[in-house]
């Protein structure tokens, strides 16, 4: 256990297996984490925020299907709706944080996406969770595309 | 086999991960509505609310209304059965919370009606036409005077009485109050001072009953 962790890393990364499971795992820890916001806190999911959600919840049955039997094809369904996820995600932060202008984003009046409801920590904004998630899935899968192709 | 003990286990986590939270985080919400409540205690009947069944009855629930919200009619009927099957033990508050837009103009219109000693008739009025008179989640104050035909009230006087500004100061009020106790939605009830914390009819008429076995 304690002799090498670059080497323990290395052989994580080494199983295939593996790193569908860690997608698998960021795909529902950010699917049920966005419910806990809406249905638990009783946050509104703004518009954005539902395009985000139509991307990333399918994935938690993607990676699930993939995993048991292995199907190594799995990059060739996931990896589209990663990325577009992933640029719902960057425009949601381009929005709230200024660099789009407010009078161009599609929300409805009701719940707006400029306005940050939430911040953990004081800077953690649900849509930046949601870039992290996709581009850490995004990531994983370009790893695992490199190695089921050698 | 091992990969499929390792799904299963990691799904297991995540969901007794999800629930407890979910569990500990409504429990925290609800002591802090209870203690909300209770700290804004007088702000929760004003002399001016309208009141029915017994005054003196030892429960007392206050509802919060929209007279364009669906739900607030849907809940009308049950309320005054919950009622009805405690004849004398229920004095009900209501409370304006003219939510949906140009609501408060229906409820300025109750208001008027109430100088003429028919408000509830006014009320059941709405309640049972609304769909006359709101269209796309909106009301149209000019539909339900339509309505108002059958009631025999006197539409010259209610049109004056209905601009007054005592009738848009106590809207005013009951907003305000609604924010202090925290009432978001509508219906929004309390049974002698608590917060009815998870909405449902079941909810309701457990926390009226348990409020009655308490005083009897």
């Amino acid at each position: 256990m304690s002799d090498s962790p670059n080497k323990q890393s290395a052989a994580l990364l080494n199983n295939q297996w593996l790193l569908i499971f860690i997608c698998w795992l960021i795909a529902t820890i950010a699917t049920l984490g966005s419910l806990f916001f809406s249905e638990v806190m009783g946050l509104k999911p703004c518009v954005l925020c539902w395009y985000q959600r139509i991307f990333m919840y399918p994935l938690v049955i993607v990676f699930l299907s993939a995993m048991w039997p292995t199907d190594r094809t799995v990059f060739r369904y996931a990896f589209p709706l990663a990325i577009i996820g992933w640029c719902f995600a960057v425009y949601h932060y381009l929005v709230y944080s200024g660099y789009i202008p407010e009078s161009l984003q599609p929300c409805s009046e009701d719940v707006s996406c400029a306005k940050i409801d939430l911040e953990l920590l004081g800077f953690i904004t649900i849509p930046m969770l949601s870039i992290l998630s996709y581009t850490a899935i995004i990531l994983l899968l370009i790893i695992y595309r490199k190695k089921t192709l050698s | 086999m091992k990969k499929l003990s390792i799904i299963i286990t990691a799904l297991l986590v995540l969901l007794s991960v999800f629930a407890v939270a979910s569990y500990v985080y409504k429990q925290e919400k609800a002591d802090q509505a209870g203690e909300n409540a209770q700290k804004n205690a007088s702000v929760l009947v004003r002399d001016y609310s309208p009141t029915l069944g017994n005054k003196e009855a030892k429960v007392t629930i206050v509802e919060f209304f929209d007279p364009a919200c669906g739900t607030c009619s849907a809940f009308y009927p049950l309320v005054k059965q919950l009622m009805s099957e405690h004849p004398g033990k229920i004095n009900l508050v209501l409370r304006y919370l003219p939510l949906h837009p140009n609501s408060d103009v229906i409820v300025s219109i109750f208001e008027a009606a109430r100088l003429q000693g028919k408000f509830w008739q006014t009320l059941e009025r709405a309640y049972t036409t609304q769909q006359a008179w709101i269209e796309h989640h909106t009301a149209r104050p000019e539909q339900f005077w339509l309505q108002l035909g059958v009631l025999g009230l006197d539409m010259e006087r209610l049109n004056t009485d209905m601009q007054s500004p005592e009738v848009a100061r106590r809207v005013q009020q009951d907003l305000q109050d609604a924010q202090q106790l925290n009432v978001r939605k509508t219906p929004g009830f309390f049974v002698n001072g608590k917060p009815l914390i998870e909405f449902g009819y079941q909810q309701l008429r457990q926390l009226v009953q348990s409020e009655i076995k308490a005083t009897e």
